[in-house]
């Protein structure tokens, strides 16, 4: 049995939690739960990121999924607030129910 | 012993952000969010970065997900409608992400052969010593420009709870 992972292993994990949250952006209709996919593809991204970090054995991987954090916490304290303003005059949260400037 | 580890975390983040995509009701897709970020916390203490891994559970795991679970309470939304989205969405959509992962995948089999291995503990770079000492030497305006963003992001926060607008 090999003692090692391949490191396209880590890789092509990243790639199916990105795609995971693309696809519930894609098809969920709360907005909550959109967030919460891009939430999940950042935190596939910052997979990456660490991954090739430990590839080319440098910490500047390390200090981009730090910098992806910092403005994922600044993101999630804007866009709640955005949600909560959306709650308070639409008393919904359907993206569907929000399409006022598409008419 | 590491390909255990790995595929059980792997296994268990795709699961989680299969049912974070599936479940209806926006509490339980937060709890399998945060599944994904615990399990992940692991990946990256086997890539050897002990501080990534620290910060993941406590800023993501912990405060961000904490007020996302604390917004979806205070809003008390409840189950998600069933609507039409768009058509093309729906026809095109899952294949084309099929698509998206296939190439992608392809991509990185052809670039990073199977012989590129992960072994713990080869790289121990990621401790919040190394980490602080680039954050304050190579990368400090970045640093110093995302503390103003945070800035933003809190004035812009407290403005929009203020906010009554119609």
């Amino acid at each position: 049995m090999q003692q090692t992972v391949p490191l396209a292993w880590y890789l092509i994990l990243g790639a199916v939690l990105f795609v995971l949250g693309v696809a519930g952006f894609l098809f969920r209709r709360n907005i909550i739960t959109m967030f919460m996919s891009i939430e999940l593809m950042l935190n596939a991204v910052n997979l990456s990121f660490v991954a090739f970090s430990y590839h080319l054995r440098r910490i500047d991987g390390q200090v981009l999924a730090f910098f992806v954090m910092v403005v994922a916490a600044a993101e999630a304290a804007v866009g709640l607030a955005i949600i909560l303003t959306v709650f308070k005059n639409r008393a919904t949260l359907q993206v569907d129910d929000v399409s006022s400037m598409k008419d | 012993m590491e390909p255990v580890i790995f595929l059980v975390f792997a296994v268990f983040a795709v699961v989680c952000g299969i049912l974070v995509v599936t479940q209806t009701h926006p509490i339980s897709s937060a709890l399998s969010l945060i599944g994904v970020m615990g399990s992940l916390a692991v990946i990256y203490l086997m890539l050897g970065a002990q501080f990534i891994a620290a910060a993941q559970v406590i800023v993501y795991a912990g405060s961000i997900m904490v007020l996302f679970i604390f917004v979806i309470m205070l809003l008390n939304e409840g189950q998600e409608r069933k609507t039409r989205g768009s058509r093309i969405a729906r026809l095109l959509g899952a294949p084309l992400l099929m698509a998206l992962l296939g190439i992608v995948s392809y991509v990185i089999y052809r670039a990073f052969p199977p012989a590129l291995n992960v072994q713990f503990g080869r790289f121990t770079g990621g401790t919040a010593e190394a980490l602080g000492k680039a954050l304050f030497t190579t990368y400090l305006w970045p640093f110093e420009i995302t503390s103003v963003l945070v800035l933003i992001a809190i004035v812009g926060a407290v403005v929009l709870g203020y906010k009554e607008l119609d």
